[in-house]
């Protein structure tokens, strides 16, 4: 009887750990396949070492996705951070509207990201899209949305904004929420102003939360996909081409499954380095919230 | 109530207004879209005569895309990957809540980084897995690679919820002489039985959303609305009522079940991390 408590924890866990090890082990033989020149076309590969790595950093294509995966990962989490705290804060001011709204605030959020794609492909088409109809009157109903580099991008960006910007709302409004009254209490004693509320209390103590829907958003879209393939395919030319489309590219169009691995590993460094640093910075924040309340 | 306050107000529910119509039209584009006849889809934008063809036409697979089939395959998908997930998923978080044992919070972390890992790198040596295998466009194929999803979001959730109940009643429950499996059944799962059906119903929708998998792990046989809505889209015209019918129709499960599960999303779409 003496040892079977102490094992109990892992007997619980074993079954989640096998499991864990069956996802565990495609990751391991793909950083296997990353040190050979396995390609459809070389179903007998010989071991290159790191050759796949240097090729994919010499190459301009990378340096290209890398580039625009940044761009597109900086510019949707910036604007839904920022369009996601305005709603909530509008939401916040609890007018009757904002409680009517607020239920019907998630429906984009629960649309698969490449059905809310195919959505706005439907409406952004230059000739015969509902956008573009909408912008005639005032002089704009020829742009050509997804078919110029730039528009492209921003295009893709747009379908983020809209899947995306109710999550970032939901968990600033949660935060909004659960603020102490005290502080704000005081400072309306004080005659403390709107602006200066805002940014000495409500944005210091919202701030963690804020925060956790930064990274999220900000990690996910490092890795978008489903947008891009069903928006642009990574066109016009390669200026969508971000890096998980680029990896999708070589292993299953081409079939270089070796070269498009080592894409997806040089994408899971990044990804991993960049939550280290974001986490290590929300505890800074957690504990300075901490000390305005 | 100064004049000033009061155009301030106006002014911010408006700014709210605007952005609920970006938030809501393209869906109610796409209903707009799907009961026009196939005459009418560019010659006027707002006033048609509505008629159900595009959806009998979708849901008849008379485009040569067994969309009924698709749908069934993510339901079937779907389910399968959440109740295995819960199945193991449970029992972990329940242990990982309770006790602190040798590499406990290691596993909890690794399981975390799967929610942030680009699905390629796992995707494309199972591609080349599946086919030795024979799990290529499989149930059991698009099942497991599915735990991706819904274990982590699963296990870390109701790890919140374990670590959130008191382990006084299981430890009343253990002195009335159950035994700790009796304790986690009888007293605990009850407890936290709303939280279960609530990140049941969460993991079901980002497995039904997902895309990426059955894109490249299945061809016909298992493969999913996500990947057959799309299909609608190929050739030169692409016939936008049906593409507009069958957006819809795949993404009613998910928007039903969203609202009922609204009181619960705040933790379970930020894992735990933030309690509403």
């Amino acid at each position: 009887m003496g040892w079977r408590p102490a094992l109990r924890p892992y007997l619980l866990i074993v079954p989640a750990l096998l499991l864990t090890c069956g996802i565990l082990y495609p990751f391991g033989l793909g950083l296997y396949y990353t040190l050979f020149d396995f390609s459809a076309s070389k179903p007998q590969p010989d071991l290159v070492r790191l050759e796949n790595y240097t090729t994919v950093f010499t190459q301009e294509a990378f340096w290209n996705s890398a580039w625009v995966t940044v761009l597109y990962a900086v510019g949707a989490a910036v604007v839904e951070t920022v369009l996601g705290v305005s709603v909530a804060l509008l939401l916040h001011r609890s007018s009757v509207i904002g409680r009517v709204l607020e239920k019907i605030l998630i429906l984009p959020l629960m649309i698969a990201p490449v059905i809310a794609a195919i959505i706005w492909k439907l409406m952004l088409q230059p000739s015969v899209g509902v956008v573009n109809h909408l912008l005639r009157p005032f002089g704009l109903g020829g742009v050509q949305w997804t078919d110029t580099p730039t528009g492209a991008l921003l295009s893709s960006i747009a379908v983020d904004v809209w899947v995306y910007t109710p999550f970032v709302a939901i968990l600033a409004l949660a935060g909004l929420r659960s603020l102490p009254t005290s502080p704000f209490e005081a400072a309306a004693v004080d005659g403390a102003g709107w602006w200066y509320t805002f940014r000495r209390l409500t944005l210091p103590m919202l701030w963690p939360y804020v925060l956790v829907a930064v990274i999220f958003r900000f990690m996910d879209s490092l890795k978008v996909f489903d947008i891009i393939y069903a928006l642009t395919e990574g066109g016009p030319g390669d200026s969508t081409v971000v890096l998980q489309i680029r990896a999708y590219l070589e292993a299953i169009r081409f079939q270089r499954y070796s070269f498009g691995i080592s894409y997806t590993i040089v994408l899971w460094a990044v990804v991993y380095l960049a939550a280290m640093v974001l986490v290590k910075h929300l505890g800074k924040i957690q504990r300075k919230a901490a000390e305005v309340k | 109530m100064t004049v000033q306050k009061r155009l301030l107000g106006w002014l911010a529910d408006a700014a709210l207004v605007l952005y609920f119509v970006f938030a809501l039209f393209p869906i109610a584009w796409m209903v707009i879209l799907s009961l026009k006849p196939a005459n009418q889809l560019f010659s006027t934008y707002f006033s048609f005569s509505p008629t159900l063809d595009g959806y009998r036409t979708v849901l008849g697979d008379s485009e040569g895309i067994p969309f009924v089939r698709f749908f069934v395959n993510s339901l079937v998908v779907s389910v399968g990957a959440v109740l295995l997930s819960l199945l193991v998923g449970l029992p972990a978080a329940y242990a990982s809540a309770r006790w602190r044992f040798k590499g406990s919070e290691n596993l909890m972390f690794t399981l975390l980084s799967f929610r942030f890992a680009p699905e390629l790198t796992v995707i494309i040596p199972l591609f080349v897995l599946y086919q030795k295998l024979g799990l290529f466009d499989t149930y059991v194929g698009m099942v497991w690679v599915l735990q991706l999803v819904t274990l982590p979001l699963i296990v870390w959730i109701m790890r919140s919820y374990f670590a959130d109940l008191t382990p006084e009643l299981e430890q009343a429950a253990l002195l009335d002489g159950y035994s700790r499996k009796q304790a986690f059944v009888k007293v605990a799962l009850p407890l936290v039985k709303p939280g279960v059906a609530a990140v049941s119903l969460l993991a079901f929708i980002f497995a039904w959303n997902n895309f990426v998998f059955p894109l490249i792990l299945t061809s016909s046989e298992a493969q999913t609305v996500t990947v057959g809505a799309l299909s609608f889209l190929g050739g030169d015209r692409p016939k936008y009522n049906l593409t507009a019918a069958a957006a819809l129709v795949s993404v009613v499960p998910p928007l039903l079940l969203a609202l009922t599960i609204q009181r619960y999303l705040v933790r379970g779409l930020s894992f735990g991390a933030v309690k509403s």
